[in-house]
């Protein structure tokens, strides 16, 4: 994204476009349906007679009146009103890479988008054989032997570990006695999240001087009460805990299981396996890592794998091949039951299949080389920009694929923080970075990530974006703390959206509360 | 030029960076010897020491489209076959400009921006919740969760959480997958934090909730009553008001689980008592997408006590710094285990925001009346079908009056299993309703037959006339 060496003078569209329910004109429409068939409607009557007359409908919904190409117009204007990664997003954590539209094409035809979950698997045996061979590919990637595509999302997949864990425990007749589950600060707030959501106490672990919870530590928290070890590595600040094998052996000594979140595979991809460091079980989010289209938020999903001792417990069905046919297996007296209705987002897991087939082995290889590289690259420039530090600065090693770093010294010394930061990039298309989960650890924190699609061009872009930042706000910090300048809209004021009386998820709700007249 | 073994030696498509000259030149840039060195914080004893065993990689874009579309060709389709099943996953017409809107790259690839660079996508997301508000007559609409399964879970533990009480009620009736999905999220028994999912049965010949059996299990013990309508089983719950009142009087809350795109004909449960709403965005413009299209939404009143409780990532409109405009934010973002990590509000992460879009065009464009004409079409087609059906010898409709796009269809005097029944239609093209045989043995051997705007005339009468022939 270079034009003569400087940075893009960006401009959103801006529409000013009203919401959808001040739209329209009585009367109008987007959609009809026709006249019900004549002989259809001699014979049963009219609809209304055919309900309860205590359930009927009695006012209309107070839904816009609009003609289809003034609905077509009104999201395209939304959608340009949306950055969306038009520009670069190195957006970190979530890995923003390529997702490619053949994938898209293909699944957006009716051999996949009108197909019925419940459809005989006679009439699903593409569907089932493409998803079986997704499933080889992971089981060779992380050396498990079992996955499951139910989970809606990594959460969801981190869910299906702490429901794994309770089917297993009840199978061992120790749930209710084992119900701690250990995971550390750094690792995605999802993992103790589900954890609770299914009933088990958390133990967090703090880390220490070299960016990871001491052995000691651990070993202080495994008990007869341990459940379960979920934790990610490498984590958010790009340290890989080199002392993970240990960590399995003592979780299982204490007879505990350990998952192993993925959600930073990316990194490692082709370098290691979950298996061979003792794991029973991990997710990969494919929607990130695996090429499938984030959406905003999904629909995702969560590839959930483990070893076969665990597989009994999967929520189903599994997808099973005799050689010759595939079928869903739901006959499973152990399982945990289900995480979600039918067996996943089928449209991602085969666009995630046809990635891994278009990249390969090698690849896959390339692209966590690529992964490395392009942060390490990115490390050496944005600390050489003023304001800029990074965690752990004492740890002198080569970062995995991410870096955390810290605008804490630009704060300090202009006032402008990793917020008005966010506000400044966008101005340049650059979509804001992620900064940290909570809490953070550091000051000011932001993460990029550069994965492996983004060009060394749109990389030094970016770092040409922050470093102007910098200089901005050493400079005249108010351009950064006023900014944006170049949106569909200014700044939002955040004062009234905590405040109940204030507060409107719905236009219904934005009338009575603030246009009373 | 970098030549690092097991890398392809063309550059790949999908990576602008792998090519040996532009990575030689990044680790000059950085001093590193090589690419090797920079994973120098992974023991190598955790390393992997061969290549992936993977299928020859097709980075050629036409050779992976011939491979994909080879494989899927052994699929068979709804749009080939004459399709009847529902049973959580539905057929509908999907507006070509749902799929227009859904695939524009803005709102397919990213995740989240600032409010001020994704202004359009938020207001999406707000039109989303206030339309969906109007339908079920709620102020206060989340953002989308997993499924209605996910959905019903999570009011569940919602209602548990207002109420300090740890059982539910479900009709006996319920869909046995939403079920299990609730059952996971209600915990298994011997967690101190267990909510005890309760059955109440349902009327055999209505088809509804049995309320003299509810009475007897609604108790202090109830935090809440979750009930459907249209059910699994198709019915319309004609006492609503009246479980909702009961449920209130003993201190629970109601959860009602809806399919929205009933409402232009049915009425809004906020308008019958209740107090939380779950159900299904798929039939909003949505393809079944092979259960990939199902989501989940949650609703209520607009008062603190249930806003506090959401999981779910909240919008709300609001002002700009510039006079006269407005923006979207989000709020209680604090609560969700974003902000409180296990302490948060059940979990929050990743949904169907993409669908959410898709659900907004659909409303926007069909419209007060367009929701009102087509509930009508679907009601009148789908009361035909069964009257169609029970027309043939030895085929009954389990509960005759008042569903919506479902009902049941009981072949017991046929002296034939569903199974049978089903392979015989879909040889001839036809896809039979989902098999209850094993889901409701005391329903004998009954399928759940869906039928929507989709269906016309002919379709039913050739569904009648191939089971009328496979009866026989």
């Amino acid at each position: 994204m270079m034009k003569n060496g400087g940075l893009r003078e960006y401009r959103s569209a801006s529409w000013d476009e009203p919401v959808v329910m001040e739209l329209g004109y009585p009367g109008r429409r987007g959609m009809v349906f026709g006249e019900v068939d004549a002989a259809i409607a001699a014979k049963v009557g009219a609809a209304e007679a055919l309900l309860p007359a205590a359930m009927r409908r009695r006012r209309p919904p107070a839904l816009p009146e609009l003609s289809e190409p003034e609905v077509l117009r009104h999201y395209l204007h939304l959608s340009q009103q949306t950055l969306g990664m038009l520009g670069v997003n190195l957006f970190g954590t979530c890995t923003m890479k390529y997702n490619p539209r053949a994938g898209e094409a293909v699944m957006a035809r009716p051999q996949v988008a009108e197909t019925h979950p419940l459809q005989h698997a006679d009439t699903l045996q593409g569907t089932l054989e493409l998803v079986h061979g997704f499933d080889l590919i992971l089981r060779e990637l992380s050396g498990m032997d079992r996955f499951v595509f139910q989970a809606a999302g990594g959460a969801d997949a981190a869910y299906t570990h702490a429901c794994v864990t309770r089917a297993h425990l009840a199978a061992r007749g120790e749930l209710g006695k084992r119900d701690e589950i250990v995971t550390t600060i750094q690792t995605h707030p999802c993992n103790p999240a589900t954890a609770a959501t299914a009933g088990f106490k958390v133990v967090t672990l703090m880390l220490d001087e070299r960016g990871y919870p001491s052995l000691d530590a651990l070993k202080a928290a495994l008990s007869d009460r341990t459940a379960a070890l979920m934790v990610n590595n490498p984590d958010d600040m790009g340290i890989y805990n080199p002392e993970i094998k240990e960590w399995v052996r003592l979780v299982h000594e204490a007879g505990g299981l350990c998952f192993y979140d993925h959600a930073n595979f990316n990194g490692v991809m082709g370098k290691l396996r979950a298996r061979e460091l003792g794991f029973d079980a991990c997710m990969y989010m494919l929607h990130k890592t695996f090429g499938a289209p984030k959406g905003g938020g999904g629909p995702a999903v969560g590839a959930y794998g483990c070893t076969a001792e665990l597989a009994r417990y999967l929520p189903g069905p599994v997808v099973a091949f005799d050689g010759a046919k595939y079928r869903l297996d739901s006959d499973r007296p152990d399982s945990l039951g289900k995480v979600r209705e039918f067996w996943g987002n089928v449209p991602q897991v085969l666009k995630a299949y046809a990635w891994a087939r278009a990249m390969g082995a090698e690849g896959i290889h390339e692209a966590s080389d690529l992964s490395v590289l392009a942060n390490n690259y990115m490390e050496k420039k944005l600390l050489a920009i003023r304001g800029v530090t990074k965690s752990n600065p004492h740890i002198d090693a080569w970062r995995m694929e991410m870096t955390r770093y810290s605008l804490g010294v630009l704060k300090e010394d202009t006032g402008v923080g990793v917020a008005d930061m966010q506000h400044r990039m966008v101005d340049f298309g650059v979509d804001a970075p992620w900064l940290s989960h909570e809490p953070w650890l550091v000051a000011e924190p932001f993460t990029p990530e550069a994965g492996e699609m983004w060009s060394k061009e749109d990389i030094d872009y970016w770092i040409a974006a922050l470093a102007r930042v910098s200089e901005e706000a050493y400079r005249d910090p108010e351009i950064v703390k006023t900014a944006p300048h170049n949106q569909s809209i200014a700044k939002i004021r955040t004062d009234g959206l905590e405040d109940p009386e204030r507060w409107a998820t719905t236009w219904r709700a934005y009338r009575r509360k603030h246009r009373k007249a | 030029m970098t030549e690092r073994p097991g890398c392809p030696s063309v550059a790949h498509p999908y990576m602008a960076n792998s090519v040996g000259a532009i990575k030689a030149a990044m680790l000059a840039d950085i001093g590193a010897p090589s690419i090797e060195a920079l994973f120098e914080q992974i023991p190598a004893d955790h390393r992997l020491r061969r290549p992936l065993a993977l299928p020859k990689a097709i980075p050629s874009e036409a050779e992976l489209r011939r491979h994909l579309l080879g494989v899927l060709a052994k699929n068979k389709t709804c749009e080939d076959n004459l399709s009847f099943l529902g049973a959580g996953c539905w057929q509908h017409h999907v507006p070509a400009i749902c799929d227009e809107i859904v695939g524009r790259s803005e709102f397919l690839t990213p995740v989240w921006g600032t409010p001020s660079s994704d202004h359009g996508r938020n207001q999406a997301w707000f039109e989303f919740c206030s339309q969906l508000g109007e339908l079920v007559g709620m102020e206060f609409v989340g953002l989308p969760v997993y499924s209605w399964g996910c959905a019903a879970g999570h009011a569940i533990r919602m209602a548990a959480r207002l109420t300090g009480r740890n059982e539910v009620l479900v009709p006996r009736s319920m869909d046995p997958e939403r079920l299990a999905v609730v059952r996971t999220y209600c915990e298994p028994e011997a967690l101190a934090s267990h909510i005890a999912v309760r059955a109440v049965d349902y009327d055999a010949a209505s088809g509804r909730l049995d309320l003299a059996d509810l009475r007897a299990k609604l108790s202090a013990r109830t935090a809440a009553i979750y009930f459907e309508t249209p059910g699994y089983l198709g019915t319309v719950e004609e006492n609503g008001a009246e479980i909702a009142m009961r449920a209130r009087a003993a201190g629970a809350e109601t959860i009602i689980g809806v399919d929205p795109i009933s409402l232009g004909v049915l009425a809004p449960p906020g308008d019958y008592g209740a107090d939380i709403v779950v159900g299904t965005t798929q039939p909003l413009g949505v393809h079944m997408n092979c259960g990939g299209g199902v989501g989940g939404f949650i609703a209520t009143r607009d008062e603190e006590r249930y806003a506090r409780e959401y999981p779910t990532l909240l919008i709300s409109i609001t002002d700009t710094l510039k006079p006269g405009q407005i923006g979207f934010g989000l709020t209680l973002a604090h609560q969700t285990s974003y902000g409180l990590r296990e302490k948060g509000k059940d979990w929050t992460g990743n949904s169907v925001y993409l669908w959410a879009i898709a659900n907004a065009v659909y409303m926007s464009l069909l419209g007060p009346a367009g929701f009102r004409e087509l509930g009508e079409r679907i009601v009148q087609q789908s009361h035909y079908a069964a009257r169609a059906l029970a027309e043939i010898p030895g085929v009954r409709v389990v509960f005759p009056g008042g569903f919506f796009k479902e009902f049941v269809v009981n072949f017991d005097a046929t002296g034939k299993t569903v199974a049978a029944i089903d392979e015989a239609l879909r040889a001839r093209g036809i896809f039979g309703g989902k098999d209850l045989s094993r889901e409701f043995p005391e329903l004998g051997q009954s399928a759940l037959y869906c039928v929507t705007e989709i269906h016309d005339r002919e379709d039913i009468d050739r569904l009648a006339g191939t089971l009328g022939e496979i009866v026989q």
